[in-house]
């Protein structure tokens, strides 16, 4: 069962690293998609089946779907990939992966200093667990979380909106 | 009756600070009343307080002290807050606050038309209470405490009319000459205690006698420290400079501060301290020799001025130097006589020149005055009094009675007599030159401008009443072969030490010849001005004439001298100054601070990306020291 | 079912974790920026949900539902503001976006 949590773990992190690469918003966004669904399959393998479901349901599958979304509206048209293309030079490439490549060493480092925790119990922490879990100690969170999402509902509302800024009858882009 | 003398400084104290409350928002009339009403009713309480004084019982000390308070006790230095009335300050108190009162009412009228009417007053206030403040002060500080009052408010009426930047320069030029003197006042004032362990200036005088012998150093280095601040107060040599470019201030503060009062607080100061002149010698002669080299300057540099006021204010400086010469030879009763004479005529010129002044709007230039005889009548006579009481016309002014005791008194000095005798006769002379040039001008002579304005009540009762002053003024010190009823020395006596050798021989010799030098005096200046002016003009006009002349109207080139002596090395040193290294290190900060934000301010690319990457290595960072610390 | 290490778990958290920081910090469009940060969150989720299954207690689950409902609304958000971004700018690169400059 374990074998299923590496393979998993490599297509995610490939996938990733398609993700930051590609040039082709739509091709990115399903590669993203593909990294959700693998970190999907590690929760399940480490005995998490609510947040994998959710993964999939809530991150793959509405997240995701309202980025294709709002790619599909801006309409970016055929010169885009090629911008990418310009804009990915490897001059843009060298400064971030440099630094990534430190801050990785520095939390591997940690992680590894986190020192041979002895493994514990395969066992897995059902939904009913975790249903009890929220609304019991953590209700205050869920009821918090609830609210940011109707910030986000109506503050995604009023800026979504193309008039409210003045913009009067300004025409798409060009 | 001698307990109201607290109201006598006081009553002007309290006009002024009313006036500084209200004299802006009150009525012309209002405001008078509170200005010359004060000074009138001090001049009132100060007449009954000199009156208790006169009268007192014989036997008794002619002599009343009242303390107020301690004003500091520190270390043992604990100066008093102490008015002492003597002979000397009552004589001094009722000139001040008598002719202080006249004037006012004089201003009353003549400042009528200013904007700063209520200003003047409170100045003038001030003035007359800072100046019996002096008078009356019974320890030194206070009395340094009045010196500098009067400073003030001469700083503060010269540059009354402050929007023209001239009158400011005057006004400063006057404070920071005087402030030399001051300087060596107050260091003086500072030896005096540090040695005798007092600021009162009765025990000042008793310690001075009993601690040091005749000439020694400490004594005269007080005594040519206190010299010196005289020597600034009263406009001397070498620090006459201020007071011809004083008359920029209006008529009345020159007539009261210029001429009558502050000036003389000079010779006040060695009159009072004589105790402490009389221990140095040295000193005195100084004082005289000081006097009269003074008295000389200024009447050869009044002789060729064309301003009015600035022949008045020379003539001034002269006059003061006839006081320095009578303090330099001992004759102490003589200099405060020929200070009140002195009062009387100079104020009195002062007062008509202002007339004439405002008569022909403003104009103080007297080669476009002219033939005024006529028209302001009444200046005429009064101007003709004073004048002729500054010439010291004999036998018939007051002026004659001072100056001639004077003389007198300097002809019979042990050291150097002849020679300051020879200075006083010359320049009383001059004197009488200037005097009389001054009264043809402006009144003989054809009329070049008609006088618009013809002064009234309040001009005509102060001029009036010092013209007649200046006429009855000397009966009060007849001399021995005239009368002989010398009322003031007799009373000056309980105060001052009686000048050695009272009688005179040959009086009357010497009364002639200054008699001959006056009249002497007068056909001149009618013969070069008024009868032949061609004559004078054509001497003038010659090369010699006219550099001498310009060397004389220049103040003897004083004011050039200084000029290069010291005020440009100042302003010199001040200007390489002004990027020392104080000034670069508090620039330097700024510059630093600059430097940080031009730096600072590149990181503000307001790209996004560049944010983050600051936040990445931030982070970076610290994870790193995290892991390794 | 045998237990995975908690460090392996992490490990992956950590790369997944600087990929995304990666992505946001050398693309200059501002999707790409969004998608990478998304990356990042869910990251940090995986290292919860990791840490959580190593002591078998459900906090762990419940904080990447907190996290969840997190970036849900924070896409919402930033996706509008793509929008107004690209209709001011007329362009979706990032570094159009500098006037607060200086």
């Amino acid at each position: 069962m374990s074998h299923i949590f590496y393979i998993s773990a490599v297509i995610a992190v490939a996938a990733t690293l398609l993700v930051v690469t590609r040039t082709h918003t739509v091709h990115a966004l399903l590669y993203l998609v593909v990294s959700l669904l693998a970190v999907a399959m590690v929760f399940f393998t480490l005995g998490a089946p609510l947040v994998a479901a959710l993964e999939v349901i809530i991150y793959a599958g509405a997240v995701m779907v309202l980025f294709v979304f709002i790619i599909m509206m801006l309409n970016l048209g055929r010169h885009a990939v090629e911008r990418e293309r310009a804009w990915l030079a490897p001059s843009a490439w060298v400064g971030p992966t440099i630094l990534c490549l430190v801050l990785l060493a520095e939390l591997f480092y940690v992680v590894a200093l986190g020192g041979g925790a002895e493994a514990a119990e395969a066992a897995t922490v059902g939904p009913k667990e975790v249903g009890q879990a929220l609304f019991g100690p953590y209700v205050l969170g869920v009821e918090l979380a609830g609210m940011l999402l109707l910030a986000g509902l109506v503050g995604a509302y009023h800026l979504g909106r193309r008039e409210a800024l003045g913009e009067g009858a300004e025409e798409g882009p060009q | 009756m001698l307990k109201p003398l607290l109201l006598v400084p006081l009553l002007p104290l309290a006009g002024f600070l009313l006036l500084v409350l209200g004299g802006r928002r009150w009525p012309r009339a209002l405001v008078a009343v509170i200005g010359v009403g004060s000074a009138g009713l001090a001049a009132l309480v100060a007449s009954v307080v000199a009156g208790a004084l006169f009268y007192m019982p014989e036997g008794q000390p002619r002599e009343f002290t009242q303390t107020l308070w301690t004003w500091m006790s520190v270390g043992g230095f604990s100066p008093r807050i102490a008015l002492h009335l003597d002979a000397l300050s009552c004589v001094m108190m009722l000139v001040v606050a008598w002719v202080g009162f006249l004037i006012l009412l004089y201003s009353a009228e003549f400042m009528a038309d200013d904007d700063g009417y209520g200003r003047f007053f409170a100045y003038m206030d001030l003035f007359v209470a800072s100046m019996l403040v002096l008078v009356l002060a019974g320890d030194l500080l206070l009395l340094y405490l009045g010196w500098e009052g009067v400073g003030l408010c001469s700083y503060l009426l010269i540059g009354f009319w402050y929007r023209d930047p001239a009158n400011g320069r005057a006004a400063r030029k006057a404070f920071i000459v005087t402030r030399v003197g001051d300087a060596a006042f107050a260091v003086g004032l500072a030896l005096l205690f540090t040695q005798l362990g007092t600021s009162a200036i009765p025990e000042i005088a008793e310690r001075a006698t009993a601690q040091w012998a005749g000439g020694s150093t400490l004594a005269t280095a007080a005594a040519a420290l206190l010299l010196a601040g005289a020597v600034g107060k009263s406009a001397q040599l070498p620090l006459q400079v201020w007071l011809p470019d004083a008359m920029a201030g209006p008529t009345p503060t020159s007539a009261l501060i210029h001429a009558a009062t502050m000036v003389t607080a000079g010779v006040y100061l060695i009159a009072r301290m004589n105790v402490l002149f009389a221990l140095t010698p040295a000193v005195q002669l100084a004082v005289a020799i000081i006097g009269a080299t003074t008295l000389l300057l200024a009447s050869f540099a009044a002789l060729v001025q064309t301003d009015i006021k600035r022949v008045l204010a020379y003539s001034t400086i002269s006059q003061i130097g006839y006081m320095f010469l009578a303090l330099g030879v001992g004759a102490w009763s003589a200099a405060i006589f020929h200070f009140m004479t002195h009062a009387f005529f100079k104020s009195l010129l002062f007062l008509g020149a202002g007339v004439v002044i405002m008569a022909l709007h403003h104009e103080h230039d007297m080669r476009k005055m002219g033939g005024l005889r006529k028209e302001l009548p009444g200046t005429f006579g009064a101007f003709l009094i004073g004048a002729a009481s500054l010439a010291a016309l004999p036998l018939v002014t007051a002026g004659f009675y001072s100056k001639d005791l004077i003389l007198a008194r300097v002809w019979m000095a042990p050291t150097g007599g002849l020679w300051l005798y020879l200075a006083g006769l010359a320049g009383a002379l001059l004197t009488a030159v200037y005097a009389f040039r001054m009264v043809f001008l402006v009144f003989f002579g054809p009329l070049k401008e008609k006088p618009s304005r013809r002064p009234g009540v309040a001009i005509g009762i102060p001029l009036a009443v010092l013209a007649t002053l200046s006429i009855v003024g000397g009966l009060i010190e007849l001399p021995a072969n005239l009368g002989g009823r010398p009322v003031l020395s007799g009373f000056l006596a309980s105060a001052l030490p009686p000048t050695a050798a009272e009688a005179i021989p040959a009086e009357g010799w010497l009364q002639a010849v200054a008699g001959l030098a006056c009249i002497v005096g007068v056909w001149f200046a009618y013969l070069y001005f008024l009868r032949s002016p061609m004559l004078a003009d054509r001497l003038a006009a010659s090369a010699a004439g006219s550099a001498l002349r310009r060397f004389w109207f220049s103040g003897w080139g004083f004011d050039w001298a200084y000029e290069r002596l010291f005020i440009r090395p100042y302003v010199w040193i001040a200007r390489v100054n002004k990027g020392d290294f104080i000034d670069a290190f508090y620039a330097a900060v700024a510059w630093a601070g600059r430097l940080a934000h031009t730096l600072l301010s590149q990181t503000q690319t307001g790209n996004v990306r560049w944010y983050a990457m600051g936040l990445a290595i931030g982070a970076v960072v610290f994870i790193a020291l995290a892991v390794l610390l | 079912m045998t237990a995975i290490p908690m460090e392996h778990g992490l490990a992956l958290a950590v790369a997944l974790f600087v990929l995304g920081l990666v992505g946001v910090l050398a693309r200059r469009n501002i999707v790409f920026m969004l998608m990478s940060i998304e990356i990042m969150l869910n990251a940090a989720g995986v290292a919860f949900v990791v840490a959580g299954a190593r002591w078998g207690a459900a906090d762990g689950q419940v904080m990447f539902f907190f996290i969840l409902a997190t970036a849900a609304a924070e896409v919402a958000v930033g996706l509008a503001l793509v929008l107004q971004l690209y209709h001011r700018f007329h362009t979706v690169d990032a570094d159009a976006a500098s006037k607060m400059r200086g």
